[in-house]
């Protein structure tokens, strides 16, 4: 079983409640926004402690209330592409990429082919702040990538960017997909982009 | 030019605020830290006890110190049974008497830096598998050092102007209390010291304002080339 996830957890006014389990290495969870999609996979990455349930993922048991297990956010090993990407302001591209891959050392799939499948070997000593959008994109899946994680997560990471690069990284998404033949959680409000990434798709509402 | 003299006093002024900023840093980082990062009770007791020095008198500030740490308070006579450390009359005492009034001037400068450093890059960290402290010590921590700078800044020349806590509470003595200040106040209650006075005072001015320059350059020079190229 790739995936198990039951859970419940407030915020203000609502209420988030998710009980599902498939065996598709790929999911994907749409539904409009403020349905609870980002804090999903906060559950899920250990961001959010939800108020109970039970999140297997690949066969390790992350969180699991009714045994009081919450495996703590650094040893979860999730490959999380945040939507606001958030590349550490402070580091150049390549500390950035170096950040999670020295803590947890990429074996998975070679560094050379991440770094150029997304094709950002031409700005390794960039700063975050002189990158374009889609180049912040794409240095956020490689630094995701290259910590080894055990799954992704990836929430709306084509959002505000356009035609011509959407369709650029999500081909590169389907062809890392199949290589590092991982599990993977896909956040969009957008049900094409979901729908040709994965036949698993679940819908929040 | 400069007397001998006035070489010594400038020599210990520089010395007592370098003590005092050295002692104060830490501390100063930790409340900061803890006022911006986390809720707790007593938390606006404890905002407003770090602020104490800025809005009492510092004359007031001194006597409080006296009366905690002078030789028979309850502080000062166990720092002279157990480590024979006696703070009145002492360079040391002119420290703290300088890093208790710096304290909420460099508090205020990190908890403003502190406060601007986005929790959510702290969370991606994690996730990339560092924990807490290393989350900390690599993102927090360089991301605050200008406010570290500023707060350091701000300290160094509030201690250098210290004057009413410091001659309250360690006194006005010649070669270990004397700071810039105290042997300026000094300078004009003898006759013919208005000589030493001008010195003493154009070089409190040039200290004060190397300090501001150097540390604008610092923050220019840590920061430079991460913001957006125009």
């Amino acid at each position: 079983m790739s995936f198990e996830i039951n859970l419940t957890h407030q915020i203000g006014d609502c209420t988030l409640a998710v009980d599902f389990a498939c065996d598709a290495p790929c999911i994907a969870v749409t539904g409009p926004s403020g349905v609870g999609k980002t804090t999903l996979l906060n559950c899920v990455a250990g961001l959010i402690k939800p108020d109970q349930g039970r999140i297997v993922i690949g066969g390790n048991v992350l969180q699991d209330s009714a045994r009081r297990i919450s495996v703590p956010v650094e040893q979860r090993g999730a490959g999380y592409v945040f939507q606001d990407a958030r590349l550490f302001p402070h580091l150049r591209v390549a500390a950035n990429l170096a950040y999670g891959e020295r803590l947890r050392g990429a074996d998975r799939v070679s560094r050379d082919t991440i770094i150029d499948t997304l094709g950002i070997a031409g700005i390794m000593n960039r700063w975050p702040a002189n990158l374009s959008g889609g180049e912040v994109r794409r240095v956020a899946i490689a630094r995701a990538l290259l910590a080894n994680p055990r799954f992704l997560l990836l929430d709306e990471p084509l959002a505000s960017l356009d035609q011509a690069r959407t369709d650029e990284i999500l081909t590169m998404i389907e062809h890392l997909v199949s290589a590092l033949a991982i599990p993977m959680i896909y956040v969009s409000h957008q049900p094409a982009e979901a729908e040709r990434l994965t036949d698993t798709v679940i819908t929040l509402s | 030019m400069i007397s001998a003299l006035e070489w010594s006093i400038i020599l210990l002024s520089l010395k007592v605020s370098l003590a005092a900023v050295a002692i104060t840093l830490p501390a100063a980082y930790a409340l900061a830290w803890l006022l911006a990062r986390r809720r707790f009770p007593g938390h606006s007791l404890l905002d407003a006890v770090v602020h104490l020095p800025l809005v009492v008198p510092p004359v007031v500030t001194g006597w409080l110190l006296l009366i905690l740490l002078g030789r028979t308070g309850p502080l000062g006579a166990l720092l002279d049974k157990w480590f024979g450390v006696t703070l009145v009359f002492h360079w040391t005492g002119a420290a703290l008497a300088a890093a208790v009034m710096a304290l909420p001037l460099m508090v205020r400068a990190m908890r403003l830096s502190i406060d601007a450093v986005d929790r959510r890059l702290v969370a991606a960290g994690r996730t990339l598998g560092a924990s807490r402290w290393h989350a900390f010590r690599t993102i927090t921590l360089p991301l605050t050092l200008p406010g570290i700078l500023a707060g350091a800044v701000l300290g160094f020349t509030r201690s250098l102007g210290e004057f009413g806590a410091t001659i309250t509470f360690a006194a006005n003595i010649p070669g270990q209390t004397r700071t810039l200040p105290l042997a300026i106040y000094t300078g004009l209650q003898v006759p013919g010291g208005e000589g030493a006075v001008t010195r003493l005072a154009i070089i409190s001015i040039l200290l004060s304002l190397g300090a501001l320059m150097a540390s604008e350059w610092l923050i220019r020079r840590n920061t430079d080339g991460r913001a957006h190229v125009v």
